[in-house]
């Protein structure tokens, strides 16, 4: 357990106030629903940029990672490249023309515009629910955190931050989330950066590191170049930890999973729309995707470093599988805050932890407002109260934030109660996301998909996910169909099923459309390419359009491919 | 069909951006690591690598940006970019 100093706990205490500030700040400037859900859409690219970033690095993500990549080696920063970068990419140029010209406030808001009001209440329940579920399970693998590593009492942590996160996000909305998230975003640098430049000048840099990696791995039937090595351990199921084939990494992860999650997740998708022009909401994910490319130096670095350094010379801490730590032994997930305990003094290890806590408490600030969007533009007001002010919307964006955050309060004390249930919620994420890919996708760029198309493919999309999920825990032997091979090991399961969920909704969707009407252009406008105008970048200069940085971005991914092959 | 236009906000001042609360905050912190970093010159934390003063870089570092930020995003600059 952490002892902290009272210098650690005043830049806690301090950062609280300082996000307080910050959403009373903004109440004055929040007056309208469009204030409130969408910052006014006076966000500029490089906050949108952050915050679209920001909001999906949270404490649950840097600590997961870093062990994951203790246990897994350098595979894990697939996660962060290929299973990101391209996304984020397509997201900015191909997709977000039709967002913002569409003037759409959401994701399930433009499924109405394009296929009509079934398909987005499927869609808006489905993500409500997901979402206020999932700030539920984080807000409680917090609390559980900081109970284990600074021995803080479960109900305090819960309360003291939804309570701050209901204030600030109550009170700005939209605006004090993504102001907090850009916040969080430079304490995590800041917070996090003393333990990989520590950690490489403890182990004498990277090849010390690996040779560090090999000396610990010795005898363990493990190589270290699957270790320190992207690609190469990937040409079987056999030869990597994860149990991985490459064409699951680059179909499953690469294609269908990241792009399912960063073109169609609302809570990083919001960030984006909130942006003050087309061009800003363009360059916005364009930008978090460079600062993306960087993160493993903060997150899967420490976790190789924990690989290296931890245990040594045959002393040290040799860390276990959540579940199986025996009294006095430390699981991965405790990898960074050892890592920070290691070599942070007092007030260093006091960012540190604050930046643990701000990436928590701005994940349910995501969650919170996203839901909250949801629940007053795709379901409260089409479906029960339509017509009515737009101060009564924002009203009712207020009160859902509150009613947001104390639902999360409840799934938290679920979840403490019911440990599975964080399995549950991980793979209900992971039954929408895929087929949502599709349905989007297919909105955008295919005019001849009707709304029954769209409906019914996103509908069988997701029961095949459901199905698939069902039948491999009823018989795992199932793993190996639909992987294609007997060695694949679970982790590999989750690419294959999106991938064949999003293969049945695109083939769903393209059937009924062709047996269904097509709908008219003039219904169509701004919504799908071939019916879209979307404003020629040909009058900036070349180093101010969004496709030459979303180049120079997929340049410098596919040299990092090659350096760490 | 396009979903309502919503009311547009009403002309107002900017708001103060959010960089300046930034420059604040890192100013503050980078204040209390270096009070914390000088007094570890003395009393050593027992930590690996202590005798690299991280603490006190770390302030500087922090001060500097904080300070950068507070000047360059104060309220009533003229030429002000995100």
């Amino acid at each position: 357990m952490i002892r902290l100093h009272p210098l650690d706990l005043l830049i806690i205490v301090i950062y609280f106030v300082a996000v307080l500030i910050i959403g009373f700040y903004l109440k004055s400037r929040t007056r309208s629903g469009e204030d409130f859900f969408l910052a006014g859409r006076e966000i500029s690219a490089w906050v949108a940029g952050l915050s679209f970033l920001a909001a999906n690095l949270g404490a649950l993500e840097l600590m997961g990672w870093a062990a994951s990549a203790y246990e897994y080696g350098i595979l894990a920063v697939h996660w962060y490249w290929i299973g990101a970068i391209p996304a984020m990419i397509f997201l900015s140029l191909v997709m977000m023309p039709f967002y913002y010209i569409s003037k759409t406030h959401s994701v399930p808001g433009y499924l109405k515009l394009r296929f009509g009001e079934p398909t987005r209440a499927l869609s808006a329940v489905s993500f409500a629910g997901m979402t206020v579920l999932m700030s539920g399970i984080n807000m409680f693998a917090m609390a559980k955190v900081m109970q284990v590593v600074l021995g803080w009492n479960l109900d305090f942590s819960i309360w003291v931050s939804s309570a701050t996160v209901a204030v600030y996000v109550g009170l700005g909305g939209l605006t004090s989330a993504i102001f907090n998230e850009v916040l969080q975003f430079f304490l995590i640098w800041l917070g996090a950066l003393v333990v990989p430049i520590l950690g490489l000048v403890e182990t004498g840099g990277w090849s010390g590191l690996k040779a560090r990696i090999a000396a610990n791995l010795a005898g363990t039937g493990a190589s270290v170049t699957s270790y320190t090595h992207l690609w190469g351990p990937l040409a079987s199921f056999r030869s990597n930890p994860m149990g991985i084939h490459w064409t699951g990494i680059v179909f499953g992860l690469g294609f269908v999973i990241s792009f399912g999650y960063w073109t169609t997740d609302f809570l990083v998708v919001q960030r984006v729309i909130a942006a003050k022009d087309l061009r800003s909401a363009k360059l916005a994910p364009i930008i978090g995707a460079f600062f993306k490319m960087a993160v493993p130096l903060i997150v899967i670095l420490p976790g190789l470093i924990g690989l290296g350094v931890l245990y040594h010379n045959g002393h040290g801490i040799q860390l276990v599988a959540e579940g199986t730590a025996q009294a006095g032994q430390h699981t991965y997930n405790e990898v960074l805050p050892l890592l920070l305990v290691r070599y942070a003094g007092p007030g260093l290890l006091g960012l540190g932890i604050t930046a643990l806590i701000a990436g928590f408490m701005s994940g349910m600030a995501g969650n919170v407002t996203a839901f909250a969007t949801v629940w007053t533009y795709d379901i409260y007001r089409p479906l029960l109260k339509p017509n009515a002010t737009d101060h009564h919307y924002l009203n009712m964006g207020r009160w859902s934030t509150v009613v947001g955050v104390l639902v999360s309060i409840a799934t938290a004390y679920m979840a403490m109660h019911f440990n599975s249930i964080m399995d549950y919620a991980q793979a209900l994420f992971s039954f929408f996301i895929a087929p949502l890919y599709g349905t989007v996708i297919l909105g955008m760029l295919w005019k001849r998909a009707t709304g029954s198309g769209g409906f019914w493919g996103l509908l069988a999309g997701t029961l095949s996910s459901v199905g698939l999920w069902a039948w491999v825990r009823m018989s795992p032997a199932a793993l190996s169909v639909i992987a294609f091979s007997s060695d694949a090991k679970p982790m590999a399961e989750n690419m294959y099923r999106a991938l064949w969920s999003w293969i049945i909704c695109v083939t769903v969707t393209v059937a009924v459309s062709y047996i269904s009407r097509p709908q008219p252009e003039a219904a169509l406008q701004g919504l799908v390419y071939g019916c879209t105008e979307i404003p020629s970048e040909g009058d900036y200069p070349l180093v101010q359009r969004p496709v030459f940085w979303g180049a120079v971005a997929l340049i410098v991914l596919v040299v990092l491919q090659w350096i760490f092959w | 069909m396009s979903t309502p236009v919503l009311p547009p906000s009403e002309k107002r001042k900017p708001a103060l951006p959010i960089w300046f609360f930034i420059g604040w905050l890192l100013l503050v912190y980078g204040i209390l690591l270096v009070g914390g970093g000088l007094y570890q010159l003395q009393h050593p934390p027992d930590t690996v690598l202590a005798r690299l003063h991280a603490t006190l870089w770390a302030g500087g570092v922090l001060t500097a940006m904080g300070l950068l930020y507070v000047i360059l995003y104060r309220p009533g600059r003229k030429s002000r970019h995100e």
